[in-house]
């Protein structure tokens, strides 16, 4: 891809603006169609249409709604602290965006291609938190407060049980390169790391269902680490009102709606990308390339996305108590065993 | 003030570490007190040290209306709108206590119709507290399919009354219209459409992992508190107490009708905690088809109104009578002075009752608690206001 940019703008800074524009217009893709989505999913889910009027079934609703925001009156609370307050979402928007830069979207496109890929990732990921407390901090609200600690300590409690898991997908590949990672499971679904990767079929069978739990494992933080039900807590509508958010309005909030869609799509993604072969095709050779290999990663990432939607218009939330007896009583040891498991696994 | 001897935060448990408690506002405009009660918290962090209830944002002066009105029969619509979710169920009282006051007896079919009504009532009724109790635990699908569900028993109003909402449907001595024709037919088939979703229900709600864990042992109200605090309806018998007025007092026909009073069992935690208040409502849904089914089996033809004079002038006399609304023991003291218009009207309001409650089972508990507390004491602020 950067072959290709070059020779068509030069060794420019034109070729390093377009490699990290293009992240940015998936991303605004991917958020307009899962907004689209889960609203019809959760209507079809309701017995209800959801929008239908606006657009052949409302499918123009997501633009409706994002002019509707950039229209809406920009208010800052007299009391609160304005500096944070305005800087909070975007701080969110930026943790979720820069870990998009070493997503491998395709075979031929990775905006940055370090070997550091998923550490960076779990750590740029982190600056959302402080986002967030930003924003529960500045808005000079109790319950927007509450939403921020809530946030803070389940976001920081579900990374270590997620970490975990990340660092058993290592401990087989031997690399930290989200591109590395991906062509390690080429060659077929037999090959995903959820079925073992390829390896020797012993090591494979004994991998199979250890890698199954690490990647519910994985799951489950990541729905966590989203915010969305059953680990809503942080906007809580019936108990916190709106949680962190909801002093913000327009742009501000239209900038947290968008950050929490790229997030979506981003914990997927890596979902994707550590158990499900990333990119490659589940058919070996066939189907593959730079696009084909686009279109695979987009659609594993949204099917987990769709999943997310279908557990959230299912499922109750939890209470704060109950979140975190599920992080530390339950995920972390299950997968710290699985960590062992593997590495014995693979010393064998 | 603060009262801290029922359960102690749990901050404080067993360490010497102090936190400085901090006072949060809920309300009125809060999305999960059922309206406009403003709830003032006293929180330790997440736990809630104490509640005090805030009343009167919807208060709209029932009781002086009603000694205005000329006539006892516009009353009736100043009723429908205090517990707006269940009107149905307030006619029944209001003209219930009215004929007690008259002395008359209405027509056999008047009684029959007025229990169908008020059963469906109380299955819609059932149905918000349900869904809107699946809301404040977070889980939202539920409350629509409950509302669809609920669109149905308002379709037959509508066609028996024309409104859906605000009925002005049960008269002092009859109803406003008889039943249209085919109207029975379509309440069967309502009953039997209605079984296999309470079914489904309990699979996505009730029975749901998550849902226990938030709901069982949360907000215990033990018996004894209960008919302290003379709590009333599902509320009470949640807690176990065998106390229904339509089978202990029974008014109209229900003492020809079979079917069981449902009381809590601490299936999933404690007797009368949080989940117990909800399967009750949800079983209540059930013994309310079954009411349904047997009293349009039993509907005798007739009239649908009392002969009555033009203007009732009941003689200087007073009456009480009570009956089991949705949430519980709604009760009309009427006092008359011998004109045409009541001289004093008392509603006992089975919200305001429940509601007060809410203080003693919530302290110690989670502010997440705290709302399924509310949720499932199933308030209606037009009704604890009045």
């Amino acid at each position: 891809m950067d072959q290709f940019l070059q020779s068509i703008f030069g060794d420019t800074i034109l070729t390093h603006v377009f490699m990290s524009v293009l992240p940015l217009l998936f991303l605004l893709v991917c958020a307009v169609v899962t907004i689209y989505v889960e609203m019809k999913m959760a209507a079809h889910m309701q017995d209800r249409l959801a929008y239908m009027r606006t657009g052949w079934h409302g499918t123009l609703q997501p633009v409706a709604d994002i002019l509707k925001l950039l229209q809406k009156e920009d208010i800052i609370p007299a009391s609160a602290d304005k500096f944070l307050f305005m800087l909070a979402p975007y701080i969110v928007f930026v943790g979720t965006y820069a870990a998009f830069a070493v997503l491998p979207f395709s075979s031929s496109y990775i905006g940055s291609a370090v070997d550091l890929g998923l550490f960076y990732v779990i750590a740029v990921s982190a600056l959302v938190v402080v986002g967030i407390l930003m924003a529960g901090w500045a808005s000079n609200n109790k319950w927007s407060l509450f939403g921020a600690i809530r946030s803070a300590s389940q976001v920081i409690s579900y990374e270590i049980p997620a970490a975990l898991a990340v660092l058993a997908v290592v401990m087989i590949t031997g690399t930290m390169s989200m591109n590395e990672i991906t062509k390690f499971q080429e060659g077929g679904i037999q090959n995903w790391l959820i079925f073992g990767g390829p390896l020797p079929i012993v090591h494979k069978l004994l991998l199979i269902p250890v890698m199954i739990v690490l990647a519910v494992v994985y799951y489950v933080c990541s729905m966590a680490e989203v915010n969305r039900t059953p680990f809503d807590i942080p906007e809580a509508e019936s108990e916190l009102v709106q949680g962190y958010n909801t002093e913000f309005t327009g742009m501000k909030f239209a900038i947290f709606y968008l950050a929490e869609y790229a997030n979506l799509f981003l914990v997927s993604a890596i979902a994707v990308v550590l158990f499900f072969g990333g990119w490659s095709s589940p058919f070996g050779s066939f189907m593959s390339g730079p696009w084909w290999s686009l279109f695979w990663f987009s659609l594993k990432g949204m099917l987990f996305v769709c999943l997310n939607i279908w557990l959230r218009w299912t499922l109750p939330r939890l209470r704060v108590d109950q979140l975190m007896y599920v992080s530390w009583k339950v995920l972390v040891p299950f997968a710290l065993v699985c960590v062992v498991l593997v590495g014995a696994i693979m010393v064998m | 003030m603060i009262e801290t001897h029922h359960s102690q935060p749990a901050t404080s448990r067993g360490t010497t570490l102090r936190t400085e408690e901090m006072i949060l506002n809920m309300g009125p405009q809060h999305p999960s007190t059922h309206g406009v009660l403003r709830l003032e918290l006293v929180v330790d962090g997440e736990i809630v040290v104490d509640v005090i209830p805030h009343l009167g944002y919807l208060h709209r002066c029932f009781e002086k209306h009603a000694e205005q009105m000329s006539n006892y029969q516009q009353v009736v619509p100043y009723v429908d709108r205090m517990d707006y979710v269940s009107s149905m169920g307030n006619e029944f009282a209001y003209v219930v206590a009215a004929e007690k006051l008259l002395k008359i007896q209405v027509p056999e079919r008047v009684d029959y119709i007025r229990v169908i009504m008020a059963e469906l009532q109380r299955i819609a009724s059932h149905q918000i507290a349900i869904g809107t109790y699946g809301i404040d635990i977070g889980a939202f699908t539920p409350f629509l399919f409950l509302f669809r569900d609920r669109e149905r028993i308002l379709d037959l109003f509508e066609e028996a009354c024309g409104a859906r909402l605000l009925y002005n449907y049960f008269w002092i001595g009859g109803l406003s219209h008889d039943l249209p024709p085919g109207w029975v037919e379509k309440a069967k088939a309502f009953c039997a459409y209605l079984k296999p979703n309470i079914v489904e229900l309990n699979g996505l709600l009730t029975y749901n992992k998550i849902f226990i864990e938030r709901t069982a042992n949360v907000g215990v109200l033990p018996k004894d508190v209960a008919i302290n605090y003379a709590c009333s309806g599902p509320m009470l018998r949640a807690s176990g107490v065998n106390w229904d007025l339509r089978r202990d007092d029974p008014y109209s026909v229900y003492d020809k009708i079979e079917w069981d009073v449902c009381v809590g069992r601490g299936e999933a935690g404690t007797v009368g905690d949080c989940w117990d208040r909800n399967i009750v409502r949800v079983h209540e849904m059930e013994q309310s088809l079954r009411i349904i089914e047997q009293a349009l089996a039993m509907l005798p033809e007739g009239n649908v109104q009392a002969a009555l004079p033009k203007r009732i002038m009941p003689v200087a006399s007073e009456a009480y009578a009570r009956t089991e609304a949705p949430r519980g023991e709604l009760g009309f003291y009427i006092i008359s002075d011998g004109t045409g218009s009541p001289y004093r009207i008392k509603a006992r309001g089975p919200s305001f009752v429940n509601l007060s409650v809410i203080t003693e089972i919530s302290r110690g508990a989670m502010i997440a608690d705290l709302v399924a507390i509310l949720g499932s004491t199933d308030i209606v602020l037009g009704e604890v206001d009045r």
